[in-house]
């Protein structure tokens, strides 16, 4: 696989120029007077951090330059040089140069290489004026270079020392290591003071190795793979030819011969089961079944401890004090182990999120486009049946959102915008819900063709409508405006089931768009399932619950607002609005003679773009209802979402907003 | 299940290289732009391996590497230090603090995937 370098290289320049701003501030508060440690520090990562960017990215000129900058900040930041005004000044000149460079790199153009030389020259005369140990430093690498004698082979005695898993090395993957090298024989040998099997602590290593290894590797090569554990382990590495050498190992007892596939074995075992054991320290997986039991005996106990105080709130205060202090603390006890129950179900949406950084790879690579993915907020925790639910709908999305949404490199270019085209993926908790956006800069939405197509669909929709209701289009079965049709969407089935999807949830979906800027989906949803914040209304004498999420606001009707239309009931005109009038006693079959319209209070729900005018008694108040399914134990009913038991022991059921106003809703508009 | 990598750099194009590089290859990666965010991230969800730049502000790689050792979740896990500087006075500091090994910039995606997958294997 080859990555192509050039589609870091904006996020590069971008970060190296701010970061020149950073620097040339930070040299101007110095030349102020500010001596001040951490300036230092953040002049000193700034250039550090460019350098190391433009090595990687292939910007020689760039790193070599700003090489010479770090090495005289160093010794500013260790205390061997101090500041002074012609020392920032030289620095200042210098980030010119940097920035120069820069450009330079960025536009294909070439730098003043003269006046490269000649700061470097500078740079390096202000760094030797004050210091000279500093000039030892390049000397070093000689010393490594050792005459590689042709030889057979190497022979090793590997000691690792008993914490070597401490550093996080593995035995094991150094010998793999070697095996590529050539080919690999090895001798297992255990520690002499290896102790009885219950007393041996898996965390330690009590193994050591003698392998042969023979190829034409050189001794740089076999170290290189030592690399990491050279001070946690026992070393000795001589040629193969050399015969018996000194042996590292004297005191081993029991010294098995084993082939080369053998102690591979022996050290995993020895390995991962250290590795296994410490995690266990501080969590356990428990069966979801388990935390759901747990849930619901919580959800009971808030029930009781809601009907406890309704009973104890018309005893005398003075009489009762202790017995009402304790209710009191009850129920803050019970509201913080329901919050913590709760908790053990939420997962961070990051296991969501992370599928999408190779989707969009490879979708962009098939597109032959250049797509940035940002995801902002992935430790944003929800609820493992929402986290599970929600996987497929934002897929769908962000599938539009390459295929669709962000042009071509070239259409970018031609429309001034960067060629690659920047994806945001954002996760927030917002008063209760939780906000989830799929944002890009490109295309957006048309306006006009959405407004074509839903008329050629023989959607009846006027000119003057506002953006959200044309976007809203965008949601109806079988719409697509993508002009043709890809193998990665533009079928048509998308987004009206990303929006069904999303509101099985009890969520909400909202577009948002700017022709040519761009277009953004935030999508709404409850924290959990478990439990839905309610507007308790009164119907004939029973209790009903309206989701909070589906509720536009309440009123009471004044007589002039309602209007009869024949054939059709009632509807409610609200600020130029005609809204279809539904009475929830009629709905829900409550009994009971129904009252006017005007005597009622109308709760305006909304759905689908849709809004709907449910007439109920009276407004109880707003809270949380520990929501039980009903279809465990009874047949689905139309217009339910389930029920919750009430502090006083009835059960009350909740409104289904989304299935009330598709099926009342459309049938009496239409 | 892939491996899950936790990448630790406060340039936003290392950080978009490594982490581009390493979901390339088939690995989940979380990214944190300096140490605190980083031992904040750790806490809550486990990694298979760290990978932290050593000059970052708030919280360096070096001190965050110790922190991590000091977590029992953390005891074990592999943690590479993305270092320019390739003197052998950084690589022990950086082995004193728990590091199980590091990585020389400038390097290309090719070696850091070999690296990851080594010691990931």
């Amino acid at each position: 696989m080859s990555i192509d370098l050039a589609r870091f290289h904006q996020a590069f320049f971008e970060e190296s120029f701010e970061r020149m701003d950073a620097m040339e501030q930070g040299l101007l508060q110095l030349e102020g007077g500010a001596d001040n440690a951490e300036t230092i520090n953040d002049i000193f990562r700034a250039a550090h951090s460019i350098k190391g960017g433009a090595a990687t990215f292939g910007f020689a000129a760039v790193a070599g330059f700003t090489h010479h900058v770090e090495t005289l900040l160093d010794s500013v930041r260790n205390g061997s040089r101090g500041v002074d005004k012609p020392l920032v000044a030289l620095l200042l000149r210098a980030s010119d140069q940097v920035r120069a460079l820069l450009n330079a790199a960025r536009d294909g153009g070439n730098a003043d290489a003269a006046l490269s030389l000649q700061l470097q020259a500078e740079l390096q005369a202000a760094l030797a004026g004050d210091t000279a140990a500093v000039v030892a430093a390049p000397a070093c690498a000689a010393v490594v270079v050792t005459a590689a004698a042709a030889t057979s082979g190497w022979r090793i005695v590997f000691k690792p020392h008993r914490d070597l898993f401490a550093s996080g090395n593995d035995p094991l993957r150094i010998l793999r290591g070697l095996g590529t090298l050539g080919e690999l024989e090895s001798e297992l040998h255990f520690a002499a003071d290896l102790p009885g099997f219950a007393e041996i602590d898996p965390q330690q290593c009590y193994l050591s190795w003698t392998l042969r290894l023979c190829g034409a590797a050189t001794e740089a090569e076999v170290r290189e793979m030592f690399a990491w554990v050279e001070d946690e382990c026992d070393l000795s590495i001589a040629p193969l030819a050399a015969g018996p050498v000194e042996s590292a190992e004297p005191v081993h007892v029991n010294v098995v011969p084993i082939t080369a596939a053998t102690p591979v074995a022996a050290a995993a075992v020895a390995a991962p089961a250290a590795k296994s054991r410490a995690p266990a320290e501080s969590s356990i997986r428990v069966s979801i079944d388990k935390i759901d039991g747990l849930i619901n005996l919580v959800g009971e106990l808030v029930i009781t401890q809601a009907s406890l105080t309704q009973y104890t709130r018309g005893l005398d205060p003075l009489v009762h004090e202790r017995l009402l202090a304790s209710v009191q603390q009850l129920e803050h006890t019970a509201r913080l182990l329901q919050e913590s129950v709760m908790s053990t179900r939420m997962l961070p949406i990051d296991s969501v999120f992370s599928r999408f950084p190779r989707m969009v790879h490879d979708l962009a690579t098939r597109l032959n486009k250049q797509v940035r993915l940002q995801t902002v907020g992935e430790a944003t925790e929800l609820d493992k049946s929402v986290i599970e639910k929600i996987g497929d709908p934002l897929t769908h999305l962000v599938r539009n959102c390459i295929d669709h949404g962000i042009e071509l490199p070239a259409v970018r270019v031609a429309a001034g915008k960067p060629a690659q085209g920047t994806m945001t993926l954002t996760a927030a908790h917002q008063g209760g819900q939780i906000v989830i956006e799929v944002i890009d800069d490109g295309r957006g939405l048309s306006r006009q063709r959405i407004l074509d197509k839903a008329r050629a669909n023989g959607l009846v929709i006027s000119d003057n409508a506002s953006d959200s209701e044309v976007w809203n289009l965008i949601f109806a079965p079988g719409f697509s405006t993508a002009a043709e049709v890809t193998d990665v969407s533009g079928r048509g089935v998308g987004m009206d089931v990303v929006r069904r999807n999303i509101e099985s949830l009890g969520g909400e979906v909202e577009l948002r768009s700017q022709e040519g800027e761009g277009t953004s989906v935030r999508i709404r949803l409850p924290l959990t399932l478990a439990i839905v914040d309610g507007m308790f209304v009164d119907v004939g004498g029973e209790t009903f619950i309206v989701p909070l999420i589906g509720v536009v606001e309440s009123l009471q009707p004044a007589p002039e607002q309602i209007r009869r239309i024949a054939g059709q009931g009632q509807v409610l005109r609200l600020r130029d609005e005609y809204i279809p009038v539904i009475s929830a006693r009629e709905l829900y079959r409550v009994p009971g003679a129904a009252r006017e319209a005007c005597q009622s209070i109308a709760v305006i729900i909304e759905a689908d773009g849709f809004k709907l005018a449910l007439l109920v008694d009276d407004l109880i108040g707003q809270q949380q209802a520990v929501i039980k399914s009903l279809e465990a134990h009874f047949r689905r009913v139309f217009g339910v979402a389930g029920a919750t038991i009430l502090g006083d022991g009835r059960v009350a059921l909740i409104i289904d907003v989304t299935e009330v106003v598709r099926t009342c809703g459309r049938s009496l508009a239409a | 299940m892939s491996n899950r990598i936790l990448a630790v750099d406060d340039s936003t194009s290392m950080r978009q290289m490594v982490c581009f590089t390493l979901a390339s290859a088939g690995f989940e990666v979380t990214e944190a732009e300096d140490g605190l965010v980083a031992l904040e991230i750790a806490r809550k969800q486990k990694f298979d391996l760290v990978l932290a730049d050593v000059n970052m502000p708030n919280m360096d790689g070096f001190s965050l590497v110790r922190a991590l050792r000091g977590l029992a979740e953390y005891k074990f896990t592999p943690m590479l230090m993305l270092t320019t500087e390739s003197t052998t006075e950084k690589k022990l500091e950086g082995k004193a603090a728990g590091a199980t090994g590091w990585l020389v910039k400038p390097f290309v995606p090719e070696q850091l995937i070999s690296t990851i997958k080594r010691v990931l294997a």
